[in-house]
């Protein structure tokens, strides 16, 4: 509920101690001595001291907002305050971490140690100063952020916030005394558990932990900050874990179990970031000064390790697709999906987890119950509150009759993969849609130029292709065609950004990329069970090489049927010597032993996991370039053919849309890694081995 | 008491219209009657209120925050649901500043709303509003006695451990013994009476047997089976989907299959061992919620709706809760009255079977010469109700009987029934819990 009045009114629930004058938003007074900072005390000596990056929707520490902070500690310094209340007036939260695009400047592990060591004398002089010290914080408080806020005397949490270190997932560790100031504040197994997921820890969560003193809301703000200067805030510290963690062999004992448990999910050969960080706290846990020395070490050397480098790559990919989100269009508040099948009902599910009202359209309402039943499952595993979900499911409407196409913005059509089908269903939604709705498709192999054919405006027509399991794929391939018009597809990729997926926008192609790259690739795979090579083998080639699952088990998760439609389709269509589907995937297809949703496929699935065998023979030594060379030779396709605009959205579909190995930095950045002329001559060698459906792209000879 | 205007005599209200305004039923849902198994079902009052709301908004025309307000009868409503109306408008998407109140007169509560949106209607001071009914007798909560709850607020006031000790002591395991708040809220405290043993009194007095109630029970149940087999509820009932994605498809207390036979063997539930009440002649205990919508001539034009009936006269009368069973009898033959007419110039009739005994007792007084004259002020009795035009497609016995829902039930029916016969009026009834009746008199359109 966010009605226009209550809207207006809570613009004035931000505390704002001495700046404030009524006005909202915060308005920054002119010619202060510094940008990004403001300070001012209020009549009891405590000082206010806000933090409001200039020009940008939220904070990151930079190297000017770190510059001026120096000079802020020096003012403070000089001239001492009764105590310092630290926050953020951005809407977006306290502070979003280190500024990123500053990492790629960094060019030697010496650049990176100096800057390093400055910020840390900032910070620590910081945390020196004499005086009580209180971060406010609301919204996101993560990375450098965190670490800010860790050299104050007191965290205080509005509620709602969501506090955490992501650095992990960029290949790194905390890098501003973040790993031994939380590891001293609260229980270091929890801090290190935390570092290293790079999980957020919600309000309570934070209180639950000790890294936050309380959890308030904005209204009682200034009252919090008051009993914490009078000092009637206790704070929820470490107890008797942290001292007994204080001595080395302690520490040691503990480290074997977190070593396993981490390298299982994260191989120090692809990741070293968690290797690292156990090392650091190993060898200097509970030490403040030596270990905030070693930190600033092995931060300047993951900066500049390969998986890092493409992690980063990675972060500014996601950020590249999330601005192709910002298109100028009306947003869409009521969709229809028709087809209630797996793919249909998760899409419908995930719109309505998003906050979107969605009508959820099927001929069999069994179906719809399914994807009813399966919505509540999500919301339980992402932690969603009672009210939460009630009121997430009840964004979810059943639609026996068809009815929503009438009040939609947007209808998602997910029927079976049949023109003839699909064609019966626009021309039964096409004439109730609302003047501006559009209408999308989640096509995975038809292309939109048969699909257009008989709609009365081709376009509103748009394909919007999702990936299996939605809510945690977050690809969505937007698919252009020749009538589709600018409106259309505006909305389409803003759609995306309301339901916090990433578009890839492709031309209408057989298969678009992500199947056409990926299917190749599975092909690949049956061809080499074919020849005897057992599935749990090729299944640990791709996962050696950083994939998150083998294509056997994917061919499985994908579904045994949609895979054989879809390479079916490719091979009448592309002219790439695809070899034919084995007989005995037809079999299977035809037996109903379709993968995962079947319980049996290519391997026996038991509660949503595959049963493998756990001793393997030994790979044919060519196996892992005969199963990825492919993939990376229909992304070159694609890419010489104009189906993707670049190297960079081939790289981000395939990662967010399959999964493709994050710290090699995508299909096309590892090729770069290998040289293109090592890859135009190994496909050139297994063609002449194996056969023409090797034959490398001409846009490799570049 | 009565709250109904004839049309056609000056209105007695300080209505905004100077003239009363026509007022239709323009479409209705309801979920699927779900029995109650002995334990808490899926859905609340208000959930059931949504699963049913959403396709009925959905196939409208006009957005769901068109509607003026929304009225839902409601008796056994939850803690954690407080003016369930309100909630559930607010779960529909009918926006943050749509009005809803909820109402309560036992089992004509469902009724009771949409009689409250015709008369802001038909006195112009609304054009469109959603009137239901919502109950989940499931969830109809467990209370402790009131020696229970004496005993826990002594031990929260307790001032030192001797206190707090001094309170333990004086723990007594019986006061733990909970009170269900249907068995309650079923039985009438001016008359020490549960609802059944109503029924038991008026079959004594009408020479009901319990072999006709069974038979009519039976007969239900069948008319039930056929109606669902034809799809005649279809759009009427909507399928529910309880959030671990259960399907409700349609009222699931119907035994097309029992007999006369099989009833005969069930023991007396209310006044063993002579009564003859049994649970298969009464109204099964279950969830559900009904929704219709309701609209002035502008509204339907504004939005170009299809109005299904119109609304012609309504009736609330009260008498002895100890007889409550026959309140049908007293407000439609007020209606008749007023309108003219005989009981079989009503085309269908909906009385809602609390009991199948009651509903045979009001048939039965309406043949009686000194009930109709003591009761009804008729000279001569109003005679014998044609069967075939009474609960033609089963009633409360065989679909189940949520008591805040089924007067909203009976008038959604009815609208569907006539116009599935092409029949022109009907009246929807029931007997009220505490001795008191509603009756509504419908005319399709």
């Amino acid at each position: 509920m966010t009605g226009h009045i209550l809207q207006s009114l809570s613009s004035r629930e931000m505390a704002l101690g001495p700046f404030d004058t009524g006005e909202r938003p915060f308005q920054p007074e002119k010619g202060g001595a510094w940008k990004h900072w403001h300070l001012r005390r209020d009549d009891q000596d405590i000082a206010w001291l806000l933090l409001d990056k200039e020009e940008a929707g939220a904070n990151v520490l930079s190297a000017d907002v770190l510059e001026e902070l120096d000079s802020v500690v020096s003012e403070l310094e000089d001239n001492a305050p009764k105590a310092l209340v630290l926050r953020s007036v951005k809407a977006t939260g306290f502070c979003m971490g280190a500024d990123i695009s500053e990492f790629e400047a960094l060019e030697s592990e010496d650049d990176v140690i100096d800057k390093l060591s400055r910020a840390h004398a900032v910070t620590d002089r910081f945390e020196a100063l004499p005086f009580k010290k209180i971060a406010l914080i609301h919204g996101h408080c993560l990375g450098g952020g965190l670490e800010l806020a860790l050299c104050c005397d007191y965290r205080l949490a509005i509620a709602g916030a969501k506090l955490g270190f992501p650095e992990v997932q960029l290949g790194l560790h905390p890098g501003l005394g973040g790993t031994d100031r939380f590891t001293r504040l609260v229980d270091p197994l929890e801090a290190m558990t935390m570092m290293l997921t790079g999980k957020n820890a919600h309000d309570s969560k934070a209180r639950k932990l000790g890294l936050v003193d309380d959890v308030i809301q904005e209204r009682h703000a200034e009252a919090a900050v008051a009993a914490a200067v009078r000092g009637d805030l206790k704070h929820h510290g470490n107890g008797i874990r942290e001292r007994l963690l204080a001595t080395r062999p302690a520490r040691q004992f503990e480290v074997r179990q977190m070593r396993n448990k981490t390298y299982s999910k994260a191989p120090p050969d692809h990741y070293p970031a968690p290797k690292a960080l156990i090392d650091l706290w190993e060898r200097h846990g509970g030490h403040g000064k030596s270990m905030r020395k070693a930190e600033i070490k092995s931060f300047a050397h993951l900066l500049n390790t390969p998986a890092s480098r493409n992690l980063v790559r990675v972060f500014f990919l996601r950020e590249k697709m999330k601005h192709e989100t910002r298109a100028d269009a009306e947003p869409v508040r009521h969709v229809h999906v028709v087809g209630a099948g797996e793919m249909g009902g998760d899409i419908a599910g995930w719109c309505a987890f998003q906050g979107l009202r969605v009508s959820l359209f099927d001929m069999e309402a069994d179906k719809i119950a399914n994807a009813v039943g399966k919505l509540t499952a999500l919301c339980e595993k992402k932690h969603r509150s009672k009210a939460e979900t009630r009121t997430i499911l009840d964004n979810l409407v059943p639609d026996f009759e068809n009815q929503g196409a009438s009040h939609a913005d947007l209808v998602i059509e997910a029927v079976p993969e049949s023109t003839e089908i699909k064609h019966k269903v626009y021309a039964d939604v096409e004439p109730r849609l609302k003047d501006d709705a559009i209408l999308a498709t989640n096509t995975s192999s038809i292309p939109l130029e048969n699909l257009q054919e008989g709609l009365k405006a081709p376009e509103r027509l748009v394909g919007l292709h999702f990936f299996n399991p939605v809510a945690s794929m977050p690809l969505v391939e937007v698919v252009r065609h020749g009538a589709i018009s600018e409106t259309t597809y505006d909305r389409a990729r803003a759609f995306t950004g309301q339901i916090d997926r990433l578009p890839a926008t492709v031309r209408t192609a057989p298969g678009f990329l992500v199947n056409r790259a990926l299917t190749p690739y599975l092909v690949e795979a049956m061809i080499l069970l074919d020849e005897g090579v057992q599935a749990e083998t090729i299944d640990a080639v791709a996962e050696d090489f950083g994939m998150p699952m083998g294509p056997i088990e994917l061919a499985d998760q994908v579904g045994l049927d949609i895979c054989l439609s879809v390479s079916d389709m490719l091979r009448d269509r592309l002219d790439t010597n695809m070899p034919d589907a084995p007989e005995w995937l037809r079999s299977l297809v035809e037996d109903g032993k379709l993968g995962r949703k079947t319980g049996e496929g290519l391997y026996t699935w038991d509660d949503g996991k595959a049963d493998k065998k756990d001793k393997r023979s030994a790979a044919p030594k060519d196996a892992l370039d005969r199963l990825l060379l492919p993939m990376l030779n229909a992304c070159m396709t694609c890419i010489r053919e104009g189906v993707v605009a670049d190297e960079d959205i081939a790289d981000g579909a395939m990662i967010f849309g399959t999964g493709f190995a994050p710290f090699r930095g995508g299909p096309m950045k590892y090729a770069h890694d290998r040289g293109f002329a090592d890859i135009r001559e190994t496909l050139a060698q297994l063609a002449e081995q194996y056969g023409e459906r090797f034959r490398p792209d001409t846009g490799w000879d570049g | 008491m009565t709250q109904s205007v004839t049309p056609g005599e000056s209105p007695t209200h300080t209505g905004t219209a100077n003239h009363p305004r026509r007022v239709y039923i323009v479409d209705g849902a309801r979920t699927p009657f779900i029995k109650a198994r002995g334990q808490p079902g899926p859905f609340t009052p208000v959930d059931l209120a949504v699963q049913c709301g959403r396709p009925l908004l959905l196939r409208q025309p006009m957005p769901a925050d068109a509607f003026d307000q929304v009225i839902l009868g409601c008796v056994n409503v939850l803690p954690e649901e407080m003016n369930p109306a309100r909630i559930a408008a607010l779960r529909l998407g009918m926006g943050e500043a749509m009005t809803a109140f909820t109402v309560q007169i036992n089992c004509g509560s469902g009724m009771q709303s949409i009689d409250t949106a015709y008369k802001y209607i038909r006195d112009g001071d609304s054009d469109l509003i959603l009137a239901g009914g919502a109950e989940a007798l499931s969830k109809a909560p467990m209370m402790l006695t009131e020696d229970a709850a004496r005993w826990l607020a002594g031990l929260n006031a307790a001032s030192s451990p001797q206190d707090y000790a001094r309170q333990l002591a004086q723990f007594n395991p019986m006061q733990f013994k909970p009170e269900i708040s249907l068995a309650k809220g079923l039985t009438d405290p001016i008359v020490g009476l549960s609802m059944g043993q109503t029924a038991e009194v008026l079959a004594q007095q009408f020479n009901i047997t319990r072999q006709a109630a069974d038979e009519y029970a039976v007969s239900s149940h069948q008319r039930l089976a056929r109606a669902q087999e034809s799809g005649w509820l279809d759009g009427e009932v909507t399928p529910a989907i309880a959030p671990d994605g259960t399907l409700y498809q349609q009222d699931d207390g119907v035994r097309p299959d029992t007999s006369v036979d099989a009833l005969a063997k069930l023991k007396p539930a209310f006044e063993p061992p002579y009564g003859q009440v049994t649970p298969g002649n009464s109204s099964q205990v279950t969830d559900g919620a009904s929704w219709v919508i309701l609209a002035s001539e502008e509204a339907v034009e504004k939005y170009g709706l299809e109005p299904l009936a119109v609304i012609r006269d309504s009736e609330w009368s009260a008498l002895d809760p100890k007889i409550m069973g026959l309140g049908p009898t007293l407000s439609s033959t007020a209606i008749l009255k007023r309108q003219k007419s005989g009981l079989n110039d009503i085309d269908l009739w909906e009385i809602n079977e609390a009991f199948a005994a009651q509903v045979l007792a009001c048939t039965a007084a309406w043949e009686d010469p000194e009930f109709c004259q003591v009761a009804l002020g008729l000279d001569t009795p109003m005679g014998r109700l044609d069967p075939e035009r009474l609960n033609v497609d089963g009633g409360a016995v065989a679909i189940g009987h949520p008591v805040g829902t089924s007067g909203n039930r009976i008038v959604l029916h009815l609208v569907n029934a006539l116009r599935r016969k092409k029949l022109k009026r009907g009246i929807a009834t029931e007997c009220i819990g505490g001795g008191q009746s509603g009756a509504m008199l419908l005319e399709t359109v």
